[in-house]
Order: structure tokens, then C-alpha cells, then sequence
């Protein structure tokens, strides 16, 4: 755009030289300032983010003795402790890799379910467009803002009268319960993109809306499936509550709350936490690196309207 | 060109009432049987998991004296405090550092976007190895913040979880901050790249520039997600058991619970589960208005999270 005022003519561009430099020199300073000044909120970012991060690789990679010294790195790395996860070589580990199949049953189970009742609830809500839709939708959205850690001692008891405790399916339960409003409250969003017309001519040629929900609405809607099952299954990784209060026997209880158990012990061996904590954390950081573009489409849906 | 969208506008409302006959006032036979075919699952999922539960948990917190006992017990006033405190900073502070990040994520250049990538990674770790991680960096004297302190500036760090109440709440602001800032910096950063371009460069002819393009043209249009946000956020903190658990575990000597800690603690440390959720239900007069102004919020503006 300033490329124009070049084309001023001889005379004015002779006079203009002087200040159009100074102007170029200070508006160079100024961007040589901002530049640096991001650098220096990146440095700060990036330190921020990752000491925590660095705390954990520290640890796990040091042996048993190194953890209780006053060191800021390790002074011998070795990948024993991870070999003992993976072994199960530890009397707090032995039953590692059950309890990660239990945290994966709950994950999948989570995800899984979320998905179905979600989508069906939503297709009835926003398709169908049923009578009182507007009723779930607001259960729903009472759902999403009342914090789980408030609803755990009844939860708890219910879980009791149903004859549910140590049992997997209780905490699916519990993340399902805590992960479908949210599933709902995005597919309505999303749902609204696809044209109902859609809908009504295949109605026309006499699908049934089963086959509607099957063969429109679900393909569609693709993109807001995955956002969603991306989000259950955080949602089931990251939670300690329900599983510590639901699973406590050995046959059910999962990685998280084995983890703690770690915690609690008089000599917690934090060399084997640690790495317990990465192994841990692999499948949902991956999940979320691949999926991260379709979930923070999915999350900011909608984004600033109104 | 008038005329056909006035074709097309009769099409539609010929075509309206036979539809909704279909779909609406027709949900008659299979119709109807499908509408509660879809709907039964979620229906029985939120009564047996969702109203049963609060119902059970209002009968359970019932008695009145449970709030006495509560009221005179130096640990709850204690805890009070210590929730009013850990939400009011911890989402404050959250929520303006998300909205300049998310400012400086607006940034061009291949770096800015790999360091967003890098700054989301707390969001995506799950929250039990990211807080036992701080809890074992804080100690006193094994963490690797005093060993850091200890070997470059040669000073003994404190005990940050175990000398002092004031110390350890800091902590654990400071880590749930850490965990949980990345997830609202995307969220305003969606929604400033929501704000359309044009608007900036109208701004840029009428002359603002930096702090007047920001109080003029992103805040008004941001104002009303940040508000959301920050009401979202504060339930959510208000709820948030795995930071103070596993940070300071409430330690030390019971100085820094929040009502979600103390209220499973009295349930099943102190095996009084009534007492438990008497502890949460105190947290009522200020769920209420902010779940009533939220479900309106969210109802009408559409702001996804």
C-alpha cells in the first residue's frame, strides 16, 4: 500500500528522503524492540511450561540413590525405572499393565458411550426436534456446570445401592454422566451447520430416522465426533476422584489411583512414579497432538457470536 | 432476483407445515417410538446419575445442626477462606494471562506457532503425574526448585508445602494456573481470530493503533467470551479436587483444604459422609447465581468450550 506515495513525482521525493528514513529507522528500531520483547515472553513461556515437565523426565531417569541428592539434573541417566514399570519389577507394580488395560477399559468405555447416547440424544433434540428437547438440553447444560468433585460422596452411595463399586462400569458411568453435556451442548452446535433439508428429503423417500441418524446425520457429523471423543477420553485420563472412591481392590483399580497409592507409602520410590506418571501420559498427549486441530475447532465452535 | 427469492421464500413455507406435520406434530407411531428410543438413554443416564445424587445428596445434608458444627469449626472457617482465595486469584490471574498469551499468540511466524505447541502440553498431560510432579519438585529438601536455588544462588529454599499455609496455597494457585491457562489461552485465541480482519483495518484508517486497537476493537468483542470464560472457570476452580490433593494434599496441618478437599475428606478420612456434603453444600449461595447466569449465557450466545 505505501508503495503509492513512491509515485509522488522527482520533486517531492527528493525532499521527502530525510524523514522517510528516519521514519524507516525508528519504525525498524520499534520492530526490532517488539521482536526482541517476544522472544523474551517466549523464553518465559517456554520455562514455565516445561520445568514441571523436565521434573518428571529428571526423575525417572535417575536411580534410586541420585533422587535424594541435591543435583538439577540427573548425575547418572539410566532407563532402569522405566524398565521396571514395563517389567512390573517392583511389588508396587505388579500389577502395572492391568491396571493400564483398566484405565484403557474405562477410556474406550468412556469415549464409546459418550458418543452414543450424545449423538442419539442430540440427533432427537436438534433433528427430530421432539417436544420437550428443550428440557434435555437444559439437563444437560445443568450437567456441564455442576462440578464433579461436588457430586462424589452421594455418587458414591448410589454407586453402593446399585452394587456397582470396584467395578469398571461404575466409573464409566460417572465420566459418561460428566462428558455427554458436553457431547450434546457441541452437536447441537455443529448440527446446526448441516441443512435439515437433508433430513427432510431422504424422510421423503421413506427412511426411517434410524436411518437418517445412521446414514446422514452420523457421517456429518464426523468432525464434531472426533472433537468430542478426543474430549471424553481426556476427561476419563485426567480423572482421580471417581476411580479412587469406585476402584479400590487390586482386580479394578486403575493407573491413576495405583499412582497415589505410590504417594501415600512411607517410601515412595519416586524414580518408578515418575515413570510410571510417563508411560501414563503417552496415549492421551498423543491422542492429542494428532487430534489437536479438530478438537480446538470443536471446542471454539460458535466462538465469539453475539 | 427479487422475485426468486420470494418464489423461494412461498417454496419454503408450503413446504414448512408438512415437515413439522412429519417431524413435530406427527411424531406419531414408529415416529414416536424412535424419538424415545433416542432419547431414553440420556433420560435414564441423568436420572440415575445426575438427579438421583443430588437428590441423595440434599437428604443427606439435610440437618441443620451439620452447618453449625461446621460453622464452629476452625478448620472450615479455615477452608472458607482458603476457597475464596484459591478461586478469586487463581481464576483472575488465569483468565488475564490467557487473554494477553492469546494476544501474543496472534503473533506471526513459525516459532510462535511451535511454542503454542509446546505451551499446550500441561493442558493435554493428565493432571495426576503433572501435580505429583510439582509436589515432589516443591520439597524442601529434595525438590528440584531448592536444589535449583541451592546450586546457582546458594540459598536454602524454604519447605514450600510443609512450613507454611500462605506458601503452600501459593502452590498450588500457581500449579492449577499452570495446568489449566493453556486451555483458555485457546479458547480466547479462537476467539480473536473470530474478530474479522477487516475491522482491525477499518480501526487502522480511523488512527488506533496497540493499547487503543485493543480497548476499542478486541475487548468490546471479546467481553462477553472472556465473561463466560471467567464464570465457567470459577465453577470449574470452585470444583477442582486434583490440584490442592495432590499439591499439597491440603497440608501443612490442614491449613490449605478447599471446600471439594475437605468435603471427601469428612466424608471418607473423618467417615462422616453427611458432614461432607454439608461441607460442599455451603458452596450453594455461590453456585446458584453463577449457574443461573451461566445457563442464560450459554444458552444465547453460543460460546463453546
Amino acid at each position: 500500500m505505501t508503495v503509492a506515495v513512491d509515485d509522488v513525482g522527482p520533486a517531492v521525493a527528493v525532499t521527502a528522503v530525510p524523514a522517510s528514513v528516519a521514519r524507516g529507522r525508528r519504525a525498524r528500531r520499534l520492530r526490532w524492540w517488539k521482536e526482541a520483547g517476544a522472544l523474551g515472553v517466549a523464553v518465559l513461556v517456554l520455562i514455565w511450561t516445561l520445568v514441571p515437565v523436565y521434573n518428571i523426565f529428571m526423575v525417572s531417569l535417575e536411580s534410586k540413590g541420585d533422587v535424594f541428592t541435591e543435583t538439577i539434573w540427573p548425575a547418572r541417566p539410566s532407563v532402569e525405572s522405566f524398565w521396571i514399570v514395563i517389567t512390573q519389577g517392583y511389588w508396587y507394580l505388579e500389577h502395572f499393565w492391568h491396571q493400564f488395560a483398566n484405565s484403557f477399559y474405562i477410556g474406550v468405555g468412556t469415549v464409546f458411550f459418550t458418543l452414543v447416547i450424545g449423538s442419539l440424544a442430540s440427533f432427537a433434540i436438534g433433528r427430530m426436534r421432539v417436544r420437550y428437547g428443550w428440557l434435555l438440553s437444559n439437563a444437560a447444560l445443568l450437567t456441564y456446570v455442576i462440578p464433579a468433585s461436588f457430586l462424589a460422596i452421594p455418587f458414591y452411595r448410589i454407586m453402593q445401592i446399585y452394587g456397582l463399586t470396584n467395578n469398571l462400569w461404575s466409573v464409566i458411568a460417572a465420566e459418561v454422566t460428566f462428558a455427554t453435556p458436553y457431547a450434546i451442548f457441541i452437536f447441537q452446535q455443529y448440527g446446526t451447520s448441516i441443512p435439515i433439508e437433508l433430513d427432510e428429503a431422504a424422510r421423503i423417500d421413506g427412511a426411517s430416522p434410524f436411518q437418517v441418524y445412521w446414514k446422514i446425520y452420523l457421517p456429518l457429523m464426523a468432525p464434531a465426533l472426533v472433537a468430542v471423543g478426543t474430549y471424553a477420553l481426556l476427561l476419563a485420563w485426567n480423572e482421580y476422584l471417581y476411580q479412587f472412591l469406585l476402584l479400590s481392590s487390586k482386580q479394578s483399580m486403575s493407573v491413576p489411583v495405583a499412582l497415589a497409592q505410590f504417594l501415600n507409602s512411607d517410601e515412595a520410590p519416586w524414580n518408578y512414579m515418575m515413570a510410571t506418571a510417563i508411560i501414563y501420559a503417552i496415549p492421551p498427549v498423543a491422542i492429542y497432538y494428532v487430534f489437536r486441530r479438530r478438537m480446538s475447532a470443536g471446542l471454539t465452535m460458535g466462538g465469539v457470536k453475539g | 432476483m427479487s422475485t426468486e427469492t420470494l418464489e423461494g421464500a412461498g417454496l419454503l413455507v408450503s413446504r414448512r407445515p408438512l415437515m413439522q406435520r412429519l417431524w413435530r406434530g406427527g411424531l406419531q407411531g414408529s415416529e414416536f417410538t424412535w424419538a424415545v428410543a433416542f432419547t431414553v438413554p440420556y433420560i435414564a443416564l441423568f436420572l440415575a446419575f445426575v438427579a438421583y445424587p443430588v437428590a441423595f445428596g440434599a437428604w443427606l445434608g439435610r440437618e441443620p445442626s451439620l452447618y453449625l458444627e461446621l460453622a464452629e469449626d476452625p478448620i472450615f472457617q479455615r477452608t472458607v477462606v482458603n476457597t475464596i482465595l484459591y478461586v478469586g486469584i487463581a481464576v483472575n490471574l488465569k483468565m488475564f494471562g490467557a487473554l494477553l498469551l492469546s494476544g501474543f499468540f496472534m503473533r506471526r511466524g513459525w516459532w510462535v506457532k511451535g511454542l503454542l505447541l509446546v505451551y499446550v502440553l500441561p493442558w493435554a498431560l493428565p493432571a495426576l503425574p503433572a501435580f505429583i510432579s510439582i509436589h515432589w519438585m516443591l520439597n524442601g529438601e529434595w525438590g528440584l526448585l531448592n536444589n535449583f536455588l541451592f546450586n546457582v544462588f546458594g540459598m536454602e529454599g524454604p519447605g514450600w508445602l510443609d512450613t507454611s499455609r500462605w506458601l503452600s496455597l501459593g502452590a498450588v494457585i500457581t500449579s492449577h494456573i499452570w495446568k489449566w491457562m493453556p486451555f483458555w489461552t485457546v479458547i480466547l485465541l479462537a476467539g480473536r481470530m473470530a474478530i474479522p480482519q477487516e475491522l482491525y483495518e477499518a480501526a487502522e484508517v480511523d488512527g488506533a493503533t496497540g493499547l487503543t486497537r485493543f480497548t476499542h476493537v478486541t475487548f468490546p468483542l471479546l467481553a462477553n467470551l472472556y465473561l463466560v470464560c471467567t464464570l465457567l472457570s470459577t465453577i470449574f476452580t470452585l470444583g477442582d479436587f486434583n490440584s490442592v490433593y495432590f499439591v499439597s494434599g491440603g497440608g501443612p496441618a490442614l491449613s490449605t483444604h478447599v471446600l471439594a478437599t475437605l468435603g471427601i475428606r469428612n466424608a471418607f478420612e473423618v467417615a462422616r459422609p453427611e458432614l461432607g456434603v454439608a461441607a460442599v453444600l455451603t458452596a450453594l449461595p455461590l453456585m446458584i447465581p453463577l449457574v443461573l447466569i451461566l445457563m442464560r449465557k450459554l444458552r444465547t450466545t453460543e460460546v463453546t468450550l
